[in-house]
């Protein structure tokens, strides 16, 4: 299965990448190979298959509302690229 | 040609869930930023969302109260995008499956009732916050993870008035379910809207725009209002409404385009792996359907059969449950037939009182039977209305009883006409002018001469009582 260049684009920009020139050709070469694995799927028969929403046979777990503790700040921004305060920063977003 | 606007409304509720809804953080409003996040809300690799029972079950409830089916089978999806405020980059949502749909809710308007149809309301996880800062943006986690109910309604909305009375029903209903304070000032309670314009009769639907940034109920009015103005001048020159997301600025009172790329949103919604699917019993959502008090419509009509009430005092009293609760309960407690009586009290003097305080009337801490107690007084006149009404302020400000305070005060009304006999002869005597224009058939020259006998009085006579020696004196006179 061929991709156009447009849709590698597109995936690219959905996922918020930037890709060279270079990189555009070489990951489309990728995507194009791993779609096509993903494409032998279509030769299984599904005719009277339900779509699966879940694989694991278990349904209906649940929680009881009840709090438990949260994490003290040092570890909750200890991966932050950039922190003030409490705050993790962003570059400025404005919608 | 005539447009008819064609309106559907989005509106997030948050429901009032001790933790949020996949993990067991604390759901506390106004916390310290990023105190109440854990590896699950922030999305931290390895981490396992647990669905939180009592979200499930409000959701069920609230949907519900609105008339829709609770679906058997229901699960959990994933809703791609990028933002800050969104630490997995992707939202837990409902797509193809939620809790509930095929619902309604009825609306009064022009003096007819209106069925609104509810395509579905279904469970989702709250976003962050952010705080913008000139260089930079930051971030607070706590809200990520809180459980919203999206309801959607069909748009069969068609004015902006239309959509104020379903809000304000929506609002009602939900508060009385008890899923949710629906606040808005808090944004505890969400609406954007979409509208567009198709020729008035036909069937099609026009190019929308999606209204963001509504902060009140009178926001959405009056921005719905601007934007169908705005489509109508659009299509009358002879141009094509753009589809765009627009925001509503308060201060100029109109409508600003986003002016981002309209690319069609593509979400890539897939099954939630980390979920399993929710199967409903019939006897869970009867049990759940069991829950749900009396509703306001329901509550309203109930006290028009039951207490003889107008169907505007009615509607007035069931807006909130509380409200509606302390009504009902002094309307019980006060032993006269006329229940028009306590009705006027509650709309009136209380109302001002707890809106002066911006609070609801059932908030002002008066108990029912302290209320019957003050509105005893006056029915046996021994206080005047207007003495009552500042009875009633120290009742609050004080939590005394009527009893206490008018003794205190000295304001029992002087109904006695031996007493009163002297300041009327009194003011009789002052003002000669004043009693010729009464004998010569000027009605208003009594108010005056009652006026003067309540001043003597400090207020404190039975005006009634002064009006008759008064008519009586210088009839004989
Ligand atoms: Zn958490």
């Amino acid at each position: 299965m061929s991709l156009s260049k447009e849709t590698v684009e597109y995936v690219a920009n959905l996922s918020r990448i930037e890709l060279a020139k270079e990189e555009l050709e070489k990951i489309s070469k990728q995507l194009e190979s791993i779609i096509g694995f993903i494409d032998a799927l279509r030769s299984a028969d599904v005719t009277d298959v339900e779509p699966t929403d879940h694989i694991v046979p278990v349904n209906n777990r649940l929680r009881s509302d009840e709090p438990r503790g949260s994490l003290p700040i040092e570890k909750t921004l200890a991966n932050a690229p950039h922190k003030d305060g409490r705050f993790f920063v962003v570059p400025k977003v404005i919608e | 040609m005539n447009y008819e606007p064609v309106i559907g409304l989005e509106v997030h509720v948050q429901l009032k869930t001790k933790t949020k809804v996949f993990c067991a953080c604390p759901t506390e409003f106004g916390k310290e930023p990023n105190s109440q996040v854990c590896p699950v809300c922030l999305g931290f690799p390895g981490s396992l969302p647990v669905l939180n029972k009592t979200a499930l079950e409000y959701a069920a409830k609230a949907g519900l109260a609105l008339n829709c089916t609770v679906q058997k089978y229901t699960k959990f999806d994933r809703k791609h995008y990028y933002y800050p405020d969104l630490p997995k980059n992707i939202q837990i949502s409902q797509y193809d499956l939620p809790i509930s749909k095929d619902g309604y809710l009825d609306i009064e308007i022009g003096g007819r009732t209106k069925r609104i149809r509810i395509k579905r309301a279904h469970l989702e996880e709250d976003a962050g916050k952010l705080v913008h800062h000139e260089n930079a943006s930051l971030v607070d986690y706590n809200r990520t993870g809180q459980p919203l109910l999206e309801i959607v309604s069909e748009p069969d909305i068609n004015s902006p008035e239309e959509a104020y009375e379903y809000l304000t029903s929506l609002k009602s209903i939900i508060q009385y379910t008890g899923v949710s304070d629906c606040d808005m000032e808090k944004g505890t309670l969400r609406c954007d809207a979409n509208i567009s314009l198709r020729p008035a009769g036909t069937k099609g639907l026009g190019v929308k725009s999606e209204l963001k940034n509504l902060n009140s109920f009178k926001a959405v009015r009056e921005a719905l209002t601007y934007e169908i103005e705005r489509h109508e001048q659009v299509i009358t020159g002879g141009e094509q409404v753009v589809q765009e997301t627009r925001l509503w600025d308060e201060k100029t009172g109109r409508t600003i385009s986003m002016r981002t790329k309209e690319e069609a949103k593509d979400y890539r919604y897939f099954p939630e792996p980390d979920l399993p699917p929710f199967e409903w019993t019939e006897e869970l959502i009867e049990t759940i359907r069991k829950t749900i008090p009396e509703l306001p419509k329901a509550r309203a009509m109930r006290f028009m059969k039951e207490y003889g009430l107008q169907e505007a005092d009615a509607k007035q009293l069931t807006c909130s449950m509380q409200a509606a609760d302390l009504a009902e309960k002094t309307m019980r407690a006060y032993p006269g037939a006329n229940k028009k009586t306590v009705v006027n009290w509650l709309i009136g003097p209380l109302a001002s009182e707890a809106n002066a305080r911006s609070l609801q009337w059932h908030e002002l801490g008066i108990k029912p039977e302290d209320l019957v107690e003050l509105i005893g007084y006056v029915d046996s006149r021994q206080i005047s209305n207007l003495a009552a009404k500042a009875v009633l302020t120290e009742m609050i400000d004080t939590r005394r009883t009527a009893g206490l305070i008018i003794k205190d005060k000295n304001l029992a009304q002087i109904s006695d006409e031996s007493s009163i006999e002297k300041d009327v002869a009194a003011v009789i005597a002052e003002n000669p002018k004043v009693v010729e224009d009464f004998k010569s058939g000027k009605s208003n020259a009594l108010m005056f001469l009652v006026g003067q006998v309540m001043k003597k009085t400090k207020g404190k006579a039975n005006p009634q009582v002064v009006g008759d020696i008064l008519k009586r004196r210088l009839q004989n006179a």
